[in-house]
């Protein structure tokens, strides 16, 4: 009977990450298990609805306890003159905790910053996370990558602060905090730990920007401490460039700052295939992570229903890894790669002819005979 | 643009140049050596002064750039950077670098026949900007904990980089030239760049230009490098993309790199290592250096030497069948010739 079944079916372990924003500390804890999450979807723009309906059909097949509430995220000018993304959506996210985003597009002369900084901004997301591992049957130079990129997010080269001192000289500021390198660093070692990796790699250029370069590596020394059963080694920006298109298995997690991570993290999507197969995921304070597909809006294909919806997929992946939900995570995504690598449904990107809707029915297929 | 000074006459007595050698750190004092064998075995008339710099006092990079200043071209390898040391304590080699003005550092990448890489005929010039951008080594700590560094570009040092990059590209009859940038995000400084790179292709309307940022250009390097003809970028950037080119053709112990100056000219190997870990074992790989050695050579003029001495390395690479990372003693290779 089934009241007597439930006691042999095995208790499902979740596992969440929570970080208390006054002490900063990070503590697991155990939600109930089964209960319907709901995460903010944002569809994005060209492509990114087709895609996030792909996600959806797969994730319906693979009838994950997930509830999808969509929002838009164009930019409006809130009180005060500011940007801001409307209201609706900031609530959700930070009810959610939890996002999904297709690829947005910045209109030109629209006045605004980009979507994805104001975004950034917003729920001040300080981790970009790109897990990079070789697709079997989407062939490359490179096989047998298996790396996570960690990059900080927030400052670094990229604070956007530059004056012309006089004119034709210009200056750009690079700004490392102490704060903020001690956040990546912690993310970065909690990451490795819970996702069983043996190393992290602090990437650096100590020898030219001493000072700043040098606080970074400071503190992922002092986190480091913290955890040794992981192994901690630093390396120069040009000596990893160097090494990652040589033999890219010597690496395991990197962590860096904004411009190297930028760089290294798309040289890595790039050893994979490009960014129409890799995954991204953001992660900000207050526990909120917003996992994305990094590629453009590809105005040219949008409603051909051409589109491949891997790279959104992958995130989504990504995404119920980090809730914790590692079955469905593992079922979904081994659909996925057993489809490419099977190669008979693939997309135009792939190598292939199929549709969006074809590529995405072979992997809900896939995903219902494996129940 | 500055008026043209004179140059110096050349430093040769008697049909001999005089070259300084700075052996630097690691693996540069054993390379510089099977170099100095090899000029004395082919009887190049170069004689080196050489000059040993200390990575802790100031007297001897300052002796150093006094020698090179005295003899106008020199070759050297890498001097080490403790980062340890506290940040008055500046690079040696930027250091050298920026006292000379060798604003132009200049990269051949070339898939070398009988070296086996993944991608084959990559033919990529790269010319990166070598005396400011990132490497200004401008910092402060304005509030305990914050620390800013700042990254200075200039109006005369593009004009000047991509001047050298255009004249260069149509000297060698290349045919398109590309701007690796970051203006989305830094808008004002290499927007300045970029600026600077267009007006000058303005003025070369036979050589295609066209402009890349950082990111896409380091996946586009490693799925399709064939595409890329030559580049040019600042200094952070070429370091980025100097290093990835290398290890695309085959890694550092093949490429050869050189800093011009107006007056001066540095050779070194092109992605500036210096190789602690596999110094004195007689194993690191001489041909970047000896490379390097030969582009010094077409500097002084010496082309008939360069010639001999490149095609006794490229032929020697081709038949022993190079198979990189495997460990091969370095001397005997050196007088295969």
């Amino acid at each position: 009977e089934e009241g007597l079944e439930s006691w042999f079916r095995p208790r499902r372990r979740v596992r969440v990450l929570v970080q208390t924003p006054e002490e900063g500390r990070v503590l697991v804890q155990t939600p109930e298990g089964g209960r319907m999450q709901t995460v903010t979807l944002i569809p994005g723009d060209g492509i990114g609805p087709e895609i996030s309906t792909a996600v959806m059909k797969i994730f319906e097949a693979a009838k994950a306890p997930i509830q999808w509430e969509e929002k838009n995220v164009t930019a409006i000018k809130g009180p005060g003159g500011k940007w801001i993304i409307p209201p609706e959506a900031k609530e959700s996210m930070d009810k959610n905790k939890i996002g999904l985003k297709g690829p947005l597009k910045t209109p030109i002369a629209a006045g605004h910053p980009s979507m994805n900084l104001l975004l950034r901004k917003t729920f001040d997301l300080y981790a970009n996370v790109r897990p990079c591992m070789s697709i079997e049957g989407y062939k490359t130079p490179y096989t047998d990558v298996d790396l996570v990129t960690i990059r900080e997010n927030t400052e670094g080269e990229y604070s956007g602060i530059e004056h012309t001192i006089v004119d034709g000289v210009v200056q750009s500021i690079k700004l490392i905090t102490e704060d903020a390198s001690r956040k990546i660093a912690e993310y970065a070692f909690e990451y490795a730990k819970n996702n069983q990796r043996a190393s992290v790699t602090a990437v650096h250029k100590a020898n030219i920007m001493r000072m700043s370069d040098g606080l970074f590596l400071r503190k992922c020394r002092q986190v480091a401490e913290n955890y040794r059963d992981i192994k901690f080694t630093e390396m120069y920006l040009d000596t990893v460039c160097l090494n990652m298109v040589q033999d890219p298995t010597q690496f395991d997690v990197l962590v860096m700052p904004n411009l190297y991570g930028d760089i290294l993290s798309d040289l890595c999507a790039g050893l994979i295939g490009g960014l129409g197969v890799t995954p991204s995921g953001n992660i900000g304070a207050n526990n909120v992570a917003i996992f994305e597909s990094v590629h453009g809006t590809a105005p040219d294909i949008a409603g051909l229903d051409l589109a491949n919806p891997t790279a959104l997929l992958l995130s989504a992946v990504m995404m119920l890894r980090h809730m914790g939900m590692h079955d469905y995570s593992k079922k979904i995504e081994t659909a996925c790669f057993n489809t490419i690598r099977d190669k008979k449904v693939l997309t135009g990107d792939l190598g292939g002819k199929s549709k969006c809707s074809e590529f995405t029915a072979e992997i809900c297929q896939r995903v219902r005979d494996m129940d | 643009m500055a008026t043209v000074k004179p140059l110096p006459p050349p430093a040769k007595y008697g049909g001999r140049h005089t070259v300084t050698l700075i052996p630097g750190d690691g693996i540069g004092p054993e390379l510089l050596n099977h170099v100095r064998e090899l000029f004395r075995f082919s009887c190049v008339p170069v004689d080196f002064e050489v000059v040993n710099v200390c990575s802790s006092t100031e007297d001897d990079i300052n002796n150093a750039i006094t020698a090179i200043r005295r003899n106008g071209v020199a070759l050297k390898g890498n001097i080490e950077t403790l980062h340890t040391l506290p940040a008055s304590h500046k690079s040696r080699n930027n250091l050298l670098r920026t006292s000379l003005d060798l604003y132009a550092n200049v990269m051949h990448c070339k898939s070398l026949p009988g070296v086996q890489t993944r991608h084959n005929n990559i033919d990529i010039m790269i010319i990166r900007e070598n005396t400011e951008g990132e490497y200004s080594s401008l910092e402060h700590e304005s509030v305990t904990g914050v620390v800013e560094c700042l990254k200075i570009i200039t109006r005369t040092n593009s004009l000047r980089i991509a001047e050298y990059a255009f004249k260069l590209a149509r000297e060698k009859g290349r045919k398109r030239v590309t701007a690796v940038h970051k203006a989305n995000i830094m808008k004002l400084g290499d927007g300045l760049f970029l600026q600077c790179c267009r007006e000058v292709a303005a003025g070369y309307p036979d050589i295609a230009f066209d402009a890349m940022i950082v990111d896409n250009t380091t996946m586009q390097l490693v799925s399709k490098p064939q595409q890329f003809d030559v580049m040019v970028m600042p200094n952070l950037y070429g370091n980025v993309v100097s290093n990835v080119c290398a290890g695309l053709v085959g890694g550092p112990g093949l490429v050869p790199g050189a800093n011009y100056g107006h007056d001066y000219a540095v050779f070194e190997t092109a992605t500036r290592n210096t190789g602690k870990s596999i110094a004195d074992r007689n194993i690191a790989n001489p041909t970047a250096m000896l490379l390097a050695s030969c582009m010094m050579l077409d500097h002084l003029k010496l082309y008939d030497y360069a010639t001999m001495i490149r095609n006794a390395v490229l032929t020697t690479m081709n038949e022993t069948r190079v198979r990189l990372n495997s460990p091969r003693r370095c001397s005997p290779h050196t007088f295969h010739n």
